[in-house]
């Protein structure tokens, strides 16, 4: 806070100055002026729950708790592939239910303790434990004895405290077992929801949650809600890689145009998303020349149909709006190209051969009217979206799409939030089309399909079930190795998009800027910056 | 006057209760449950939504929730945050930049608002009278976001002559081009207020006596004019700075100002009802303590009017 | 209170008719009770002296204008204001649209005569909903006074310091249900009520104060005398000599009205597609402002020029009926 007071020292002269000049632009309050090239500042929105890693799952907390914590495995840079972090090996036994992983022996939490297999394990028992109340409790729900820590009923108690598939072996060695195959689960464990937690979180949460200590290559030093986040290099860091960057501050912006107008004035160091106004005509590019950077994201959007709903049951119907959506005019008219058109439900980076995954996802006039005459519908259809979110515009350009093609109405209708839109969706009450988006946990195509297809799955709130599918899901998860479950995972998704339970509209597309200080900017497809390539200029 | 400040006071209360329980009841009323988006696309698990309602009293009454409510903030302790924030420290972040903001505007409204309402009143009809007249009524016509966006476009992006948004510590300088869009629309008003009151003012009789009695010039307009035409003018101004600590969403919004109006703005948008009540609790108190002072003042600049 | 636009349109604009109001109770009333003989000579002076204002012409003629455009939109386009095509987007004025395409490819210029009509139904009905509340609730706290007055006073007083958009914000979240679908009528009608809602305080004050002083007169004390119901004395002899005062409000009022629905279309809780609206229009290019500047430009000039009109005639009305004002 000692910044603090020199800042209003500082700032009394510059303001008088400003006064007499109008001239102040690039004026960083007093900051800079404290200690102007250590610092480098990243933009964040307010995290919307305490920094715990478990219990963060929107971006705001999770772009911190991902700086201040280091995962079993990272992803890399250029194709989200996962890369030994913590992890010294992740061994699958022969059915691909149990996993022995071991932990390199040199890490440490930021408060000097040692990063034991125990602190995997006791942080995983602490998130999956219903009383706990963490929001990613569901991500442990594979693991065997889920269900006596976690009862799948509200009223239930926990019978257990600990999940039975978690068994630590030795100091830098444990072992997890599932309760069904899982081939892929290593390539899942880099989401922040596995992070490891020190003895002092478990001994006083509260003091921990003013103060997190985590295993990251930086460590948190001070918080002012709403405003900034400050963290330091973290000296024992173990990765194999040291930061390049000494402090780094994550800086609270109300609205991303202002994060972006201070990321073009030098204000702002690293933005990890662009706002559509800079977007408009491709402005960002000449405001940041030099120093702009573009990544395809594990991310996209969709119209789910409301399958509970007689209206959306005919199949034709289904296809035949999804062939009346002209994204590739959608996405350069609305994107300015930001964005792709969607070639099928799992973005593109994570197939070798997008081609031929998705019959319907074409836009096909002709084929359309077809299908709906065979359909016999001749109603209005809808698309309800949350106007809190940057959806308006291509919600309605893609209902005048399907208006315009297949002569039918089509209503844009608004809800206030995103909340209002999830516990419609969560009562099952929509009776239009709504959109929907899937932002990927780890990098695979598993993560856009059991989730959100499979017969009963947590986030299928259109209620799709086709038992075949269901049935190839699980010969994936059960393959013996990653390339082999990728195989019948799309062929998987190929059986879905026959169905179309929603209709995959956009992949996005990550765009990122930086100021003239820094460089060796990188996000990966899951939109994480990484901060230990991030340099000073 | 003691007894009428007194009774000022008093009078409050009821106001104040009746505020805050309002406000209370429709923030608890908006529709969603606040925590059916907390966790994406996937619904959130039941034990975190149980843990959360229980902490936030939200399976209660209403009001017994409001009674739990108000008897913590007669403690001085606004809640917390879904986040665990504390909503004594975001308020106590947010409103010093708040106050400064609606400092600035304030002393435009006056410093402009006020020569300019001078210069045409005692002058009379004529090209300045008109100028004056016309170009307030296009502040008055267009709105702040409009004015914002120019500003911020033209002044910031395309000159760089200022800041186009403001840091978190939002000093007094950063805070100028912000405060003047802020005051712009106030600013007629304060003009126009003025010229209609010296015009009024300038036909009385107590002039017309000081001008008989032989007074200078100077005294006639500066003892007798103004400090008669002021009172309309203060008691605008006065309930105008209330108003202007309010916060202003829009102006916070397009300059990244991290006030109170954002705050509460953002609050309603995730259902922190503990912060959105706080906040106005406190816009309520200090907008009714406004409007006493200004009465106050009356009694200072017009000696006809006496409290008792 | 918030911005400008906002306060103004409620808090600051409201306290400045009041003020200004107040300030002329110093001296002599509007339609005081002094020239009670000479009433309506004084509408008719007020009527007189309007006629040779060019500010007054200017601005009714706007209105007119407007009003025929919100009533017969037909007459001004023919173009359908919803109809989309995307390969338009954004398309600078040409012949074909004389004030471009928009984001969606729809015609800016039948948009904007679309407009009107959200606008000056929100405007007018919202004035009125808060002079006819504000009025009659304003006459019975002043007449009876008392504790009815106190309680009335209070209850004032909870809505009046509520933040304007703040409040509004709050009603119309509150008042949108989930998983409704509300047609336009709905929608515009929310908007009212929450501007009536909270700017009734202003008018109840104006009112009552007007009604305090008029109650002191000889001829309502005559009245009174003379065995006149309450009811009688409050409609036959307060109110034509309260009028004025909550009329010249009322006009100012109804510029500012406009405004304040488009700022709350601005912020996404006012008025929304389906409806045109120019708070609509312009919240959707406010993104867009740096390569589709006429997305912003014709709305907001639109906007601007009503509100102007608006503001411009409540001007011109008020200095008519102030007499010290000729």
């Amino acid at each position: 806070m000692r910044a603090g007071r020199r800042t209003a020292f500082i700032a009394l002269p510059t303001a008088a100055a400003l006064l007499l000049t109008a001239c102040g632009g690039g004026d960083n309050g007093g900051d800079s002026a404290a200690d102007p090239n250590s610092e480098v500042t990243v933009f964040t929105t307010e995290p919307e729950n305490p920094l715990i890693p478990g219990g963060t799952n929107e971006t705001g907390g999770g772009r911190v708790v991902d700086t201040i914590f280091s995962m079993l495995v990272r992803y890399d840079n250029e194709d989200a592939s996962s890369i030994n972090e913590v992890a010294e090996s992740i061994e699958a036994d022969e059915d691909g239910r149990v996993f022995t992983i071991t932990i390199k022996d040199d890490w440490k939490f930021h408060d000097g303790t040692d990063v034991t297999a125990q602190s995997f394990v006791d942080a995983w028992n602490w998130v999956a434990y219903a009383p706990n109340g963490a929001l990613n409790a569901s991500f442990f729900e594979k693991i065997e004895g889920y269900e006596d820590v976690h009862p799948a009923d509200e009223g239930e108690e926990p019978t257990a405290e600990t999940m039975s598939g978690l068994e630590v072996i030795d100091e830098h060695t444990f072992q997890v077992t599932l309760s069904a195959p899982f081939a892929i689960f290593p390539e899942t464990l880099g989401y922040s929801a596995y992070a490891p937690l020190p003895e002092a979180f478990f001994e006083d949460q509260e003091a921990w949650e003013a103060e997190p200590i985590g295993n990251g290559p930086f460590q948190f030093v001070s918080r002012v809600p709403d405003q900034e986040i400050k963290l330091t290099r973290f000296e024992d860091y173990a990765g194999e890689q040291q930061p390049q960057i000494e402090n780094l501050t994550y800086k609270v912006y109300q609205s991303l145009d202002a994060a972006y107008t201070a990321v073009v004035s030098n204000d702002l160091d690293v933005l990890d998303q662009i706002p559509v106004s800079a977007l408009a005509g491709d402005a960002w590019k000449t405001d940041l020349e030099g120093r702009t950077l573009e990544v395809d994201l594990l991310l996209s959007y969709t119209l789910s149909f409301p399958l509970y709903d007689e209206v959306y049951e005919d199949v034709n119907l289904r296809r035949a709006l999804s062939l009346a959506i002209n994204r590739e005019e959608m996405a350069e008219q609305i994107f300015f190209g930001n964005r792709l058109p969607a070639q099928s439900r799992v973005p593109a980076v994570l197939l070798d051969d997008p081609e031929g995954q998705c019959e319907y996802c074409d836009y096909d006039p002709e084929r359309a009217k077809q299908l709906l005459a065979e359909s016999g519908y001749t109603g209005d259809v809808g698309i309800t979206y949350n106007s809190d979110g940057d959806h308006q515009q291509w919600v309605e350009a893609a209902c005048n799409s399907i208006a315009n093609t297949l002569e039918i109405g089509c209503n844009p209708e608004p809800v206030q939030t995103f909340n209002v839109q999830r516990e419609i969706a969560n009562a099952r009450e929509f009776t239009t089309m709504y959109r929907t988006g899937w932002k990927a946990d780890y990098p695979s195509i598993e993560n856009f399909l059991t989730p959100l297809l499979r017969t009963g799955a947590s986030s299928n709130d259109g209620d799709y079930s086709n038992p075949e599918v269901d049935a190839k899901l699980d010969e994936a998860d059960q393959a013996s190795s990653v390339e082999e479950a990728t195989e019948l995972y799309m062929e998987a998704e190929r059986m879905i998009n026959e169905d179309m339970p929603s209709i995959p509209v956009f992949d996005d597309k990550g765009q990122a800027g930086h100021s003239t200080r820094v460089e060796n900017v990188h996000l990966n497809p899951l939109r994480t910056l990484d901060v230990l390539s991030l340099s000073l200029a | 006057m003691g007894r009428y400040v007194a009774r000022r006071l008093l009078q409050l209360i009821p106001v104040f209760i009746g505020t805050t329980f309002l406000i209370y009841l429709l923030v608890w009323a908006l529709p969603g449950d606040p925590f059916a988006g907390k966790c994406g696309e996937r619904p959130c698990p039941e034990s975190f939504v149980a843990v959360m309602r229980e902490k936030f009293n939200m399976d209660d009454p209403l009001f017994i929730q409001y009674g739990k409510y108000l008897l913590n903030l007669l403690q001085g302790d606004f809640g917390e945050t879904f986040s665990g924030t504390s909503v004594g420290t975001l308020i106590s972040n947010a409103y010093p930049v708040t106050i400064r903001l609606a400092l600035i505007a304030l002393l435009f409204e006056a410093l402009i608002g006020v020569i300019a309402g001078i210069l045409t009143g005692l002058r009379g009809r004529g090209f300045m009278d008109n100028l004056v007249l016309v170009s307030t009524l296009f502040l008055i016509a267009i709105p702040t976001f409009v004015t914002g966006y120019l500003v911020q476009t033209v002044f910031g992006l395309q000159l760089g002559w200022i800041a186009p948004t403001v840091s978190g510590n939002a000093s007094w300088g950063e805070l100028l081009a912000p405060g003047f869009v802020l005051a712009s629309v106030s600013m007629a008003y304060v003009a126009r207020l003025t010229r209609t009151s010296i015009a009024e003012n300038k036909r009385a009789d107590f002039v017309r006596t000081a001008v008989a009695k032989g007074q200078p010039q100077h005294r006639v307009v500066g003892v007798h004019l103004l400090r008669n035409s002021a009172i309309p003018v203060v008691t605008f101004l006065g309930t105008d700075l209330g108003a202007l600590m309010g916060g202003a969403i829009v102006t916070e919004g397009i300059f990244n100002i991290n006030g109170i109006g954002g705050l509460v703005f953002r609050s309603i948008a995730r259902q922190e009802g503990t912060t959105v009540t706080g906040v106005v609790v406190l816009l309520v108190i200090v907008y009714l303590v406004m409007n006493l002072l200004v009465d106050l003042l009356y009694a200072v600049l017009d000696p006809r009017i006496r409290y008792d | 209170m918030t911005d400008p636009t906002a306060a103004a349109s409620a808090g600051k604009m409201e306290t400045r008719a009041q003020e200004e109001i107040t300030a002329e109770g110093h001296g002599a009333r509007p339609g005081g009770g002094a020239d009670d003989g000479k009433q309506r000579s004084l509408w008719g002076d007020a009527w007189v002296s309007l006629r040779r204002r060019p500010i007054f012409i200017i601005s009714a003629v706007i209105i007119l204008f407007l009003t025929v455009m919100a009533l017969f939109p037909g007459l001004f386009t023919s173009v359908d204001p919803t109809k989309a095509d995307l390969s338009l987007a954004r398309q600078t004025p040409s012949a074909d649209a004389w004030f471009g395409y928009d984001q969606q490819g729809r015609d800016i210029y039948a948009r904007v005569i679309h407009g009107v009509r959200a606008s000056l139904v929100v405007g007018v009905l919202a004035t009125l909903g808060t002079v006819l509340l504000g009025s009659l609730v304003g006459l019975f706290a002043g007449f009876y006074g008392g504790w009815l007055d106190a309680i009335l006073s209070r209850f004032a007083d909870v809505f009046f310091g509520l933040p304007f958009v703040l409040g509004a914000i709050v009603i119309l979240s509150t008042f949108n249900p989930p998983g409704t679908s509300y047609g336009p009528v709905r929608i515009i009608f929310q908007v009212i009520f929450s501007i009536v809602v909270l700017s009734w305080p202003v008018t109840m004050r104006i009112m009552r104060s007007a009604a305090l002083t008029a109650k002191q007169q000889d001829y309502v004390k005559a009245a009174r005398a003379l065995g006149a119901s309450p009811t009688r004395i409050i409609f036959r002899h307060l109110l034509p000599n309260t009028l004025a005062p909550v009329l010249v409000y009322g006009s100012i009022a109804l510029g500012t009205y406009i405004a304040l629905e488009a700022t709350l279309s601005f912020l996404g809780v006012g008025l929304r597609t389906p409806v045109v609206s120019w708070g609509v229009m312009i919240s959707d290019a406010k993104e867009l402002i740096r390569i589709a500047p006429h997305m912003l430009l014709f709305p907001a000039g639109a906007l601007a020029v009503t509100v102007l009109a608006f503001v411009m005639l409540g001007d011109a009305v008020r200095d008519a009926l102030d007499p010290k004002m000729r």
